[in-house]
């Protein structure tokens, strides 16, 4: 569907009743790829919620204390203690990535097929530094004594709810960062201009397939801010 | 009435000013910065929760809003997405309750009853 007959469709709240109203395409504008994305995002905002969620009722109800995650996550740079520096590199690397995918994706649209390889690029190595200092993180605190069933600050709730949340999120970092080689390499080869068709599907590539890649990108930020504010700080 | 005849021939005409997102980008490095002074000045109580909160929704929508482009899209798609997580919130005040009343029992059966 095109700029112009979109244009002269109901904005606002009543498009809402109108666009369901219609025939076959609820999703305006939309191509299928992005709304699908969208609704698996929606699916992995349940379990993400539901990880955090059962996170909030465990740290609530326990009787013991919560160990501190400012001295737990704390490392140890020159001698000195400071608190969450690890985390903090973490959350801003992401968010690095998460402005390079922004940037791939503008620059698929405006058909540079080099810049939108470029960014792409970036943002893996991006997401690999991340899991990389996610394996540090691990392997420090298991070294410490945390287990899912114990550990030596506080509640032994604590070890199970922080592998799982972040053990998640770190797997679909992974997941991400082997899709982004993936497209940057189809960027590379040229498949987004020729419209080359896909591998798995007889259809042909689209720059889509870079906002759709985008949106999941984003999506791991996205769930890393809620992490980083509950798990992290709180 | 501004003419666009002329965008329209272009054919995705989806690509926004790169100004917004370095604009965005700045923005959210300020707020994560901003979120770990909370825990560098090792802000306590109410004042905490409310910073902490205050800034992740606001880098949370500044991702989805322009990042993921929602600003741009219809309100069938945004609201579609929307709703269930209002839905989720309000299962976090459900639990919020739940773990207070869970809490409870645990201190007068197990704590006070040793």
């Amino acid at each position: 569907m095109d700029q112009s007959t979109l244009d002269k469709l109901p904005k606002g709240f009543k498009s809402i009743g109108s666009d369901f109203g219609t025939d076959q395409t609820a999703f305006k504008g939309v191509p299928w790829g992005k709304a699908m994305m969208w609704i698996f995002l929606l699916s992995d905002t349940f379990i993400f919620s539901c990880f955090l969620l059962s996170y909030m009722k465990g740290r609530a109800s326990t009787v013991d204390s919560w160990p501190n995650p400012s001295e737990v996550f704390a490392l140890d740079f020159m001698g000195v203690p400071v608190p969450l520096l690890l985390i903090a590199i973490m959350t801003f690397v992401l968010i690095t990535s998460s402005g390079t995918m922004a940037l791939a994706v503008k620059y698929g649209y405006e058909r540079n097929r080099k810049l939108c390889g470029i960014f792409l690029v970036l943002t893996a190595i991006g997401g690999l530094t991340f899991v990389g200092m996610q394996a540090f993180e691990w392997s420090k605190l298991i070294h410490e004594g945390v287990r899912p069933w114990e550990n030596p600050f506080g509640a032994p709730q604590f070890g199970s709810f922080f592998f799982m949340i972040t053990g998640f999120h770190g797997t679909h970092v992974s997941i991400g960062v082997i899709f982004l080689f993936i497209f940057a390499r189809k960027v590379f080869r040229g498949d987004f201009d020729t419209g080359k068709r896909g591998y798995f599907t007889t259809m042909k590539s689209d720059y889509v397939a870079i906002e759709i890649l985008g949106l999941y990108w984003h999506f791991v930020d996205l769930v890393w801010v809620f992490i980083f504010a509950f798990f992290y700080l709180w | 009435m501004i003419d666009n005849t002329d965008t329209n021939k272009e054919k995705p005409t989806t690509t926004h000013k790169i100004g917004i997102y370095l604009w965005i980008w700045g923005l959210l490095f300020v707020l994560s910065f901003f979120s770990y002074m909370v825990d560098w000045f090792q802000f306590q109580g109410l004042l905490r929760w409310t910073l902490i909160l205050t800034f992740m929704f606001l880098k949370a929508g500044l991702i989805m809003m322009f990042f993921m482009h929602l600003f741009w899209e219809r309100y069938t798609l945004v609201n579609v997405l929307l709703w269930p997580m209002t839905a989720i919130a309000c299962f976090v005040g459900l639990m919020v309750a739940e773990g207070k009343y869970t809490v409870f029992t645990r201190f007068i059966y197990f704590v006070l009853g040793e």
